[in-house]
């Protein structure tokens, strides 16, 4: 049963005005395009070109390092300048292939469009996801063909996609909605064909009534696929709010959604298997918001992966200001950036420059017991306490009180009248539990032949790991 | 490439909510106005006084100990001046100033700072400083006449005593009491205003006001009798402990079940006290008894998680 929302969460000032109304933009790539072999959780893809060979767009540039990986396309055509390590948003220095642009955008030749999945073998619709490398663009990163092969895809009832688009700023959620809705739903429609017992979701914030006039008109005549309208609050694209809210069921941290019947993905991933199953074209673009009060010219881009930053920036005007702050993703739960010389990868959803950094200017004070951390906590856990265990390192109580729970969305930061880093401490608690919990599992290497579900498991541990490396930096 | 360059950098997330303690602190002390100018105009200048003295103390008293134990001044969030105006409202209008003084120095110094100042404190610091001035100056604590004003007893102490009282002169606030525990109206008022600020949410004082209902309209001797229940409602400390005292952060439980429960414990400890004890009052002790038990209420009713069947509450 659909509630439409959930308990907790904020409702931040949503800075969308500033771009909302802007059309997506083409922005081509001027100088070189850097590819990061880890744009995804799970094994790094492995290049399979070398340094002076020249790529036409579309063409492989490395592949799938196993099942939970995805390869990697070229999406301009030109050289291989050279392999080697670059910074990426997390800081991070991650082994990338270098591209130098020709200017010519040779492309490879794709198989016909077909206009219907119908007749599509449901092995082929995924080894089509697999093969253009499609992974969750939301932000996660998690490689979208081992969503869409759980252990029993009778059992998923519904395919949700995340509409939400909750993160204050963001709208290329919102005009990929309204400029292609039917890519969409044609995507959406792939996803169904997978699992013959599921209903197709497509729940959209309801602050976005033009998206969801225009989605609803377009499934009025699709009996397996509906429009819900989530009430507006973060983090209702949070993937346990959003099930929760469209199917009334919970999940905890030791579940995935496929537990509770369910499979979501957001716009801008299931667009991508539009184009992977209908057009067998990789995943090369997506959709990224520039803006911020630094900004002259507040836009949505559709930009090549590989993209400078800094051309973005430029794109958008420039600076109006100089900022003093810049994140990769949204305000709630992206990456502070050291440079803005950095690639755009298939996660990087906006690029936000703000000219007052609001964290650096409130200094904390002592916790005044005020509950209100409580009251917006999406996992309904106490952060106050939490916090407390974490800075004392009191293992014992953080975990005894669900600490593992936490699904680090910030709303507990936002609230904090004393400005406490409450979320960042408890963040910081979980890696190093973890952690612990995969040095004490410590599996044994598995051959090819594993099982799906245990590689599926394997995928979750993996999907840590990559959190946990993040985490150390961020510290 | 303009690489590193020197741009802010912190882990997410990137933007707070507007409010901070000393809004908060600062949306109380004006919830406060009404009573506060209530209670000034009912008893007179002497009142003035001691709400002026019994601030500055308190404001006096936490700099001097922030300074003396080698911290960073905490005046600025304005807590020690809301712990002095509440200690203020808590005193008789015709005390001696140098009360406000003594007592403020106990809430601040003693309660609050030797435990680690805000947010440390197990009482809650203004009942704590009256709580020593009653037991330590006792005439004056329990001397309510203000001469040419009023001369009798309280008109709680009426109501315990099966005298005559008149309700409606309670709920306006026109009898004898503590400078701002008179008047129903304008502590509600002020209480109003807090809920609809978000400050402080109703769970813990509705539950304390119906519970001391069903336990004095049980063991009060009167049944159901509007007139006595009225009397307990308006009369004493109890509007300006349930809104102001009760609802303290730091002193209450944080978890939502737990401030119900909280709110039980008050109401019948101070139905106890005011039925069976020997004082018609039973507010304070009532509030600063509770506050000890917050540490195991908060342990016994920590939330579920979601997910772990907590995703509906």
């Amino acid at each position: 049963m659909p509630k439409l929302t959930f308990v907790g969460g904020i409702h931040p000032y949503d800075g969308k005005d500033l771009s909302k109304d802007k059309p997506i933009k083409a922005v081509l790539p001027k100088g070189e395009l850097v590819y990061p072999v880890s744009q995804h959780i799970g094994a790094p893809a492995k290049p399979i070109v070398a340094k002076g060979d020249h790529v036409i767009t579309g063409q492989k540039i490395a592949e799938a390092g196993g099942f939970v990986s995805a390869p990697i396309y070229a999406t301009v055509s030109g050289t291989v300048k050279s392999i080697e390590p670059r910074r990426v948003v997390t800081g991070d220095m991650v082994n990338s292939i270098i591209i130098e642009n020709d200017g010519k955008y040779d492309e490879v030749e794709y198989p016909a469009k077909i206009e219907s999945v119908e007749g599509l073998d449901k092995k082929e619709i995924i080894r089509r996801v697999q093969e253009a490398g499609v992974v969750g663009m939301g932000g996660a990163g998690f490689p979208t063909h081992v969503k869409l092969s759980p252990k029993e895809p009778d059992k998923i009832e519904f395919c949700i996609a995340n509409c939400a688009e909750c993160e204050p700023y963001l709208t290329s959620d919102y005009r990929r909605m309204l400029e292609e809705p039917e890519k969409l739903v044609l995507g959406m429609k792939a996803m169904l064909a997978l699992f013959d017992n599921a209903k197709g979701i497509l729940a959209v914030e309801d602050n976005k009534p033009d998206c969801i006039q225009k989605l609803s008109d377009l499934v009025k005549d699709e009996p397996r696929i509906e429009v819900y309208a989530l009430k507006t609050k973060y983090p209702q694209g949070a993937e346990r709010q959003i099930i929760y809210a469209c199917t009334g069921r919970a999940i905890n941290s030791k579940m995935l959604p496929a537990d509770a019947g369910c499979i979501v993905d957001n716009v801008d991933t299931i667009v991508a298997i539009y184009q992977a199953v209908y057009e067998q074209k990789p995943l090369m673009h997506r959709i990224v918001t520039v803006t911020g009060d630094a900004i002259a010219d507040p836009r949505n881009f559709i930009v090549r992966i590989g993209t400078n930053y800094g051309e973005l920036i430029e794109e958008a005007g420039g600076f109006k200001e100089q900022p003093e702050k810049i994140v990769s993703g949204g305000p709630m739960m992206g990456f502070a950036l050291f440079g803005t010389d950095v690639p755009t990868t298939k996660t990087a959803s906006a690029l936000l420059c703000f000219t007052k950094d609001e964290v650096s200017m409130m200094a904390p004070s002592a916790c005044i017991n005020c509950g209100r951390c409580i009251d917006a906590c999406p996992s309904r856990l106490v952060p106050r306490r939490l916090s407390v265990y974490s800075e004392k390192f009191d293992e014992e109580r953080f975990l005894a009180e669900n600490g593992m729970e936490c699904v680090e969305c910030g709303s507990c930061s936002f609230v904090c009248p004393a400005k406490r880093q409450l979320a960042q401490v408890i963040k910081s608690m979980r890696k190093i539990q973890l952690a612990k919990a995969r040095a004490k599992a410590a599996p044994p290497p598995k051959k090819e032949e594993a099982p799906k579900a245990e590689e599926k498991k394997e995928a979750v541990k993996t999907e840590e790991a990559k959190e946990g490396k993040e985490e150390k930096k961020d510290e | 490439m303009n690489d590193q360059m020197n741009y802010q950098v912190s882990s997410n997330p990137h933007i707070r909510d507007k409010i901070t303690t000393q809004g908060i602190m600062l949306l109380v002390i004006i919830s406060l106005i009404p009573a506060t100018v209530f209670g000034i105009f009912n008893f007179g200048l002497n009142a003035a006084i001691l709400v002026i003295v019994t601030v500055a103390s308190a404001v006096l008293a936490e700099y001097i100990m922030c300074k003396v134990l080698k911290k960073d001044v905490t005046i600025g969030d304005c807590s020690a001046a809301l712990t002095g105006l509440l200690l203020a409202l808590n005193l008789p209008p015709a005390a001696p100033w140098w009360i406000g003084v003594l007592g403020a120095f106990f809430a601040i110094v003693v309660v609050k700072m030797l435990f680690g100042g805000l947010g440390q404190n197990f009482m809650n610091p203004a009942l704590g400083g009256r709580c020593f001035l009653i037991l330590s100056f006792t005439t004056i604590m329990t001397n309510f006449a203000v001469p040419d004003v009023y001369t009798g007893a309280t008109p709680l102490a009426a109501v315990k005593a099966n005298g005559a009282y008149n309700v409606l002169d309670m709920v306006i606030g026109r009898t004898s009491g503590t400078i701002g525990e008179t008047s129903m109206i304008a502590i509600v008022i002020g209480a109003c205003f807090l809920i609809l600020f978000d400050v402080i949410t109703i769970r813990i004082p509705a539950t304390y006001i119906i519970t001391l209902v069903i336990f004095v309209t049980i063991f009060g001797g009167h049944g159901f009798d509007p007139t006595y229940i009225s009397g307990h409602l308006a009369g004493g400390g109890l509007m300006l402990g349930a809104f102001y005292m009760a609802t303290d952060y730091v002193t209450s439980p944080i978890t939502r079940k737990g401030q119900y429960v909280y709110g039980v414990v008050l109401g019948l400890l101070t139905g106890i006290f005011r039925v069976f004890g020997p004082s018609a009052e039973g507010v304070s002790y009532a509030i600063i008894i509770s506050n000890l038990l917050v540490p195991l209420i908060e342990n016994m009713t920590l939330p579920k998680a979601f997910g772990k069947g907590g995703e509906n509450a």
